[in-house]
């Protein structure tokens, strides 16, 4: 019976020469992928907007003329190492949980004087220009590079942020019926050739904090986080959320915690 | 104008592994704005690398090349301590010059 089996094997194999040997293993499109990822990651685009980011960082902007150096980003004001990693958490100051961007927006309002409004009106990159808090959310992610990721969960906002993000994740509503799950929920998925993480599951929820804030090479653009959950938004046909709002802090709560204990490689690259 | 290039130079032996990112727009002249009307030429026409001031690599570059290009060349000869410069000049005669001093490999 068994030798039955082993030559069923090898005649399945003989029968069958142009398969390719990649072919065994279990995403071969992918590993392909993440090798481009890997030569494309040495000499990222994003490190430019790294380094406008610290010279914003550095800089008296503002109605107030003042720089972002006072800016407490959970680790004491003015302290960018390792921050990134430890975010999104609650600021007292503000009587809520941000991620690092809605925390970077919260400075620029208090310490410079910028008007939320103004910053919240054309927030997300385009071909023509790149809104400074996304070179500032770049160069402050950079600060975290090669550190473990741990989102806190010690202050009851951050354990309730945490369960609201869950609840936005498997929320199925609008045109398509759609969740975060729907297509994030499952082992396995992809969308044309672009896999798509199961973020429920630790060992894949990296993927959600890794490689944002991206260059994205079509069109050569640095998006953030932001941008990124407003388009799943969109893709869903939901209704477009805040920016920086409470809905987008709690959902990368979610997703940052679940990711929690990996290592954070820097700000990414992406197709 | 012109914003800041990354340098970076491995040595290895005497040849240093030089990968430049630049950050320009490198317009083609083909791409239309919003409003549909062309967007004019705009890219680095021609890039110069400099050791200790004598030039190592110079190169013509055209529209054809990528938005915040990354160019990587070797130079052989160099060594700890020297002082790298490169320089960018585009179309529109916009210029911008970045230095490094070379570091010992590891």
């Amino acid at each position: 019976m068994k030798q039955a089996l082993v030559l069923g094997i090898v005649v399945a194999v003989a029968a069958a020469p142009w398969l390719p040997a990649a072919a065994q293993t279990p995403d071969p499109t992918a590993a392909e992928f993440d090798k481009f990822r890997e030569i494309m990651e040495q000499d990222n685009p994003a490190e430019l907007f790294e380094v406008k980011g610290e010279e914003l960082w550095r800089a008296r902007r503002g109605p107030k003329n003042a720089s972002l150096e006072r800016c407490d980003l959970g680790l004491g004001p003015g302290v960018v190492q390792g921050a990134y990693a430890q975010m999104p958490r609650y600021f007292a100051d503000a009587g809520r949980v941000m991620d690092a961007e809605a925390r970077i927006v919260h400075c620029m309002v208090t310490l410079q004087g910028f008007k939320f409004e103004e910053l919240a009106k054309q927030p997300f990159s385009s071909l023509v220009r790149t809104p400074d808090p996304v070179s500032l959310v770049t160069y402050v992610a950079a600060q975290s590079r090669g550190m473990k990721i741990a989102a806190p969960r010690g202050h009851p906002k951050e354990r309730a942020a945490y369960e609201t993000g869950k609840a936005i994740y498997f929320y199925r509503a609008g045109a398509f019926d759609f969740s975060c799950a729907s297509c994030h929920g499952v082992d396995g998925k992809r969308i044309r050739t672009q896999p798509l993480p199961n973020f429920t599951k630790p060992e894949q929820a990296i993927r959600a904090v890794q490689g944002w804030p991206g260059y994205r090479m079509t069109g050569g653009v640095m998006h953030s986080l932001q941008w990124r959950l407003n388009d799943c938004f969109r893709q869903q046909r939901f209704p477009e959320p805040g920016y920086t709002s409470e809905t987008l802090s709690a959902l990368l709560t979610y997703l940052t915690v679940n990711a929690n204990g990996h290592v954070y490689r820097g700000p990414g690259i992406k197709r | 104008m012109a914003e800041p290039m990354k340098i970076r130079a491995t040595l290895q032996g005497d040849v240093a592994d030089v990968r430049v990112l630049m950050a320009h727009p490198m317009e083609t002249g083909q791409r239309k704005d919003a409003a549909g009307k062309l967007v004019p030429l705009h890219f680095i026409q021609s890039i110069t690398a400099q050791l200790n001031g004598k030039t190592v690599f110079s190169a013509d570059v055209s529209q054809a090349v990528s938005r915040n290009p990354v160019f990587a060349f070797k130079v052989k000869g160099a060594k700890a301590g020297d002082k790298l410069s490169v320089t960018w000049q585009d179309n529109t005669g916009d210029k911008r010059t970045d230095e490094l001093v070379i570091r010992a490999g590891s």
